[in-house]
């Protein structure tokens, strides 16, 4: 395959408190290159376009296929794994950075433990009795409930929602679209919704499902199509029953 | 006297599952991993996981299951760890789905099954194409709400670096590194559970691994004197996309849920596919293996393919084309979006190609270790593996335990579709309730580790960190990383050659050599990438050099293994009963009484050190031959 020069511009940081800056490379590549398979010739070479030698460039990668989530960032502007972002479509120079809201720990790799936080705090898991064979599987689940479920299972909490969300970040306690939508998974499960009430009432405090403010731009970067904002919309409703509920109590 | 403590290394699904259910026995468990343990290899599992459920109409039994894994693996492995495999599976399927795993249903709600390679029955539960990302996500969630409860703390972000062995040779905890701050601390703990993965990496960049499959904590096990078992045993997947920087999986279910392998029949044919007319296609599985068709063992798939492609110069793609097509374009589209959408995704994204259009183009790639960390088991007297027995999954070093694809146990010479999956949960599960044991025989009056130990393995692990970095040479980590995995492509791959396997011994040290004298490219204190990368890298080269060395010693073809020069072939259109076949089954036996035994391999300075063991065939024993025809 023919070899064209390829232009980027990546942002760079050395440490968590330090200050960022930009560097540009200019490096010979195949046009099916995508840019975590860019960055991984780039190491082997870390010249910049004024031919300084500088550090490997940092980040995080492991699947390559999609299904990790490790390898978001900011490209173009654009959240999105980096591994399925092909050079080919890309203008340039492309402009890398880290993936924003989440703090930088070195140049385009950073800390997503918010994401982690926001599964537990609203307890995205079905609580069951131990993990061990109890002879009996879960209740039946039809294929139409199994097709819509199925689509909020395959997030890979890449992050990319969180960072597309102007309400999520450093200056809010908002949970974000990925933990609201684990909660929408869990609350649909037969015996998930054994905890219902207790993950409503995780997201109706503070920085809960209230803060959402319906931009819209997380259903719109997320890489495996998840309809995040149908998810916000479900919750928005059972959580206007559970207030019900707990205003006038079960009956 | 506080309570026992373990660790475990790696947060794929062998490990969470060994952490679950160590936890679960109310021992604390802290849980290393180099990244958040949910973004494990273990979702790059696409088409399913096997247990016999017999939903389906087809008569199927967990006798048969176990004879498909044992016949698949060419008798390699031990027998009473699969037949318990194998009857626990319908269980493990059961409590996934209370764990709330997104199956895919039959219309009536209940779990649908597929049909996977190497069986002849629907044996395998999937979640839509992405099975392994989903049962991962299922026991992740539950070590998350462990964790909330304090009964799991994780340290994401560290590399295990080395054990620490007491004066008695017994593991007594490990020395890690925080991949941040480069802090190397020791964490003392009564026994340690490895559940680090596969070594795919070794083949990169033609391999279907994550970057992070690079078997290094393996490999340092097997440095401090952990055994390898089997480790010449490695799979290629038959239908791997192409790509420079990785060959992406599409799944064995393509074939499952009917896909079809084939190439023109006039070499260099360049007409597009689909303009082909199918009396001028060659559906080379299904005519070399009229039973099993296109759902062949990946072995003899991935052989029939190198035959088809470099032998009968066959292959499509380019001037010696490697490729074969995988046809999904005569299958409904509605059917095959709802059943394999994740891995059809892949392809349109990496290939920007849509498969329900235009057939595949698919070859080969490095995919899954048989091989690894020796384990022991203790035999029950219904032939299995005795429940709660501190000797299942046990290592060769008292208080270490491995599990998932970094050990040897269940797949012998080669891994059917939909094991792995089966037998990383497995594995995991029977590891933690046997580490569960082990503590509970430990006396109290047990002496703690002198400090000595912890403070002189720190401080060597703090040198060979200090000299990498000072390191002036001219090569880089980077690159002998490439010449690695090219060479492991070359010489060690699909078809086998004592000629080649011995040079391959001679460049491995010279890679070992170079190496040494590699420059880092930086001297960061935080975060260096590099520095790992280069640890890692010199792992990989001992353990390269212990699948080399396994493959020279071993003059047969077995499953994976396939050395032409030593190959006995199935007489053509013979069966049992006729003279011909049964004379070739008799050198089958005498192959077998020479060569059906586990390779050991041991570390030495001087390289590894091989010896054998018996393997055993209490289950069922070598009379049938394995044949696919």
């Amino acid at each position: 395959m023919t070899e064209q020069s390829i232009h980027l511009r990546i942002r760079r940081q050395d440490r968590p408190d330090s200050t960022p800056y930009w560097q540009e490379f200019v490096i010979s590549g195949r046009a099916d290159h995508n840019i975590v398979s860019l960055l991984m010739a780039l190491r082997e070479n870390p010249v910049t376009i004024s031919g300084q030698r500088v550090d490997p460039v940092v980040w995080e990668h492991n699947c390559m296929e999609e299904v990790c989530g490790a390898c978001a960032m900011l490209i173009n502007g654009v959240p999105r794994p980096s591994c399925s972002a092909l050079v080919a479509e890309l203008d340039q120079p492309i402009r890398l950075e880290p993936l924003p809201k989440f703090p930088v720990v070195r140049d385009l790799l950073v800390d997503r433990t918010r994401i982690d936080q926001g599964l537990k705090q609203v307890k995205a898991w079905i609580k069951i009795d131990g993990v061990w064979d109890t002879h009996e599987g879960a209740p039946r689940i039809g294929p139409s409930e199994w097709a819509a479920n199925y689509l909020y299972s395959r997030c890979m909490s890449c992050g990319c929602c969180m960072a597309a969300c102007p309400q999520f970040g450093a200056h809010s306690a908002f949970l974000g679209p990925a933990p609201l939508a684990q909660a929408r998974l869990m609350n649909a499960h037969p015996t998930g919704r054994y905890d219902k009430t207790e993950r409503l009432h995780a997201i109706m405090a503070e920085g809960g499902l209230s803060d959402c403010g319906n931009a819209q731009n997380c259903v719109r970067v997320c890489p495996k199509e998840i309809p995040l904002t149908t998810a916000i919309g479900e919750l928005g409703r059972q959580t206007t029953v559970q207030l019900l509920k707990d205003i006038f109590g079960p009956r | 006297m506080s309570k026992p403590n373990v660790i475990v290394i790696g947060g794929g699904l062998g490990g969470l599952w060994a952490t679950l259910r160590i936890a679960d026995a109310g021992f604390p468990v802290t849980l290393f991993s180099l990244f958040e343990v949910k973004r494990s290899h273990s979702v790059c599992a696409q088409g399913g996981i096997n247990a016999v459920l017999d939903t389906k109409g087809q008569h199927d039994s967990i006798g048969q299951h176990i004879i498909d894994t044992i016949k698949g693996g060419e008798y390699l492995a031990n027998q009473p760890p699969v037949k318990a495999m194998c009857e626990d599976a319908p269980g493990l399927i059961r409590t996934f789905e209370r764990m709330g795993v997104t199956f895919s249903r039959t219309p009536e709600g209940l779990l649908d099954q597929r049909l996977f390679g190497g069986v002849k029955n629907k044996r395998t539960c999937f979640a839509g194409a992405s099975t392994g990302q989903q049962l991962l996500y299922g026991v992740d969630q539950q070590v998350r709400r462990f964790e909330s409860e304090g009964k799991v703390v994780k340290h994401e972000w560290w590399e295990f670096l080395s054990l620490l062995l007491d004066a008695d040779g017994i593991c007594r905890g490990i020395v890690a590194m925080d991949l941040k701050s480069l802090e190397v601390r020791a964490f003392a703990a009564d026994a340690v559970v490895v559940a680090s993965g596969g070594m795919g990496q070794l083949y990169a960049p033609k391999s279907t691994t994550s970057t992070n499959s690079t078997g290094a904590a393996a490999s340092r096990c097997y440095r401090q004197g952990a055994w390898m078992a089997n480790a010449e045993f490695f799979q290629f997947h038959p239908t791997a996309m192409m790509g420079h920087d990785k060959n992406r999986l599409m799944s064995e279910a393509a074939r499952g849920e009917g896909g079809r392998i084939w190439v023109p029949k006039t070499p260099g044919d360049r007409r597009p596919p689909k303009t082909i007319p199918e009396a001028e296609r060659f559906y080379f599985l299904e005519e070399f293996f009229p039973a099993y068709g296109n759902t062949v063992a990946r072995d003899e798939a991935a052989r029939a393919i190198w035959t088809v492609t470099r032998q009968m110069g066959l292959g499509i793609g380019g001037d010696g084309g490697d490729r074969v097509y995988l046809d999904l374009t005569h299958l409904d589209a509605a059917f095959i979006g709802a059943r394999l959408g994740a891995i059809l995704e892949i392809y349109r994204k990496f290939a920007g190609v849509d498969p329900m259009t235009e057939p595949m183009e698919i070859f080969p790639a490095a995919h899954y270790g048989m091989g690894g960390l020796w384990v022991d088991f203790e035999r029950s007297a219904d032939g299995g593996i005795q429940p709660d027995s501190p000797r299942n999954h046990a290592t060769n070093i008292p208080g270490l335990y491995a599990c998932g694809e970094c050990d040897y146990a269940y797949h012998g010479a080669n891994r059917l579709g939909a094991n792995s999956l089966l037998s990383a949960s497995y594995s995991g599960r029977v590891a933690g309730e046997s580490v569960v044991s082990y503590l509970k025989g430990l006396g109290s009056d047990r002496r703690a580790l002198a400090p000595a130990i912890p403070q002189a393995e720190i401080a060597r692990q703090q040198a060979i960190n200090a000299d990498l970095m000072r390191a002036e040479g001219s090569d880089t980590p980077y690159r002998i990383q490439k010449e690695l995995g090219a060479l492991m492509t070359a010489k060690v791959g699909v078809v086998r050659s004592n000629p080649e396997l011995e040079s391959a011994l001679g460049e491995l040290a010279v890679l070992r050599e170079r190496l040494r004298n590699a420059r880092l490219g930086e001297s960061s204190t935080w975060s260096n990438q590099s520095l790992a990368f280069a640890r890692q890298l010199g792992d990989m080269i001992e353990l390269a050099a212990v699948v080399t060395k396994g493959a020279l010693a071993r003059d047969e073809c077995r499953g994976a293994h396939y050395k032409p020069a030593f190959h006995i072939p199935i007489p053509e259109g013979r069966f049992a009963g006729d003279p011909e076949f049964e004379a070739y089954r008799d050198r089958w036996h005498a192959n077998n009484a020479q060569w059906l035994k586990t390779t050991i391999a041991e570390h030495t300075d001087d390289g590894p050190r091989l010896s054998y063991q018996e393997v055993d065939l209490s289950v069922y024993p070598p009379t049938e031959p394995r044949d696919y025809r």
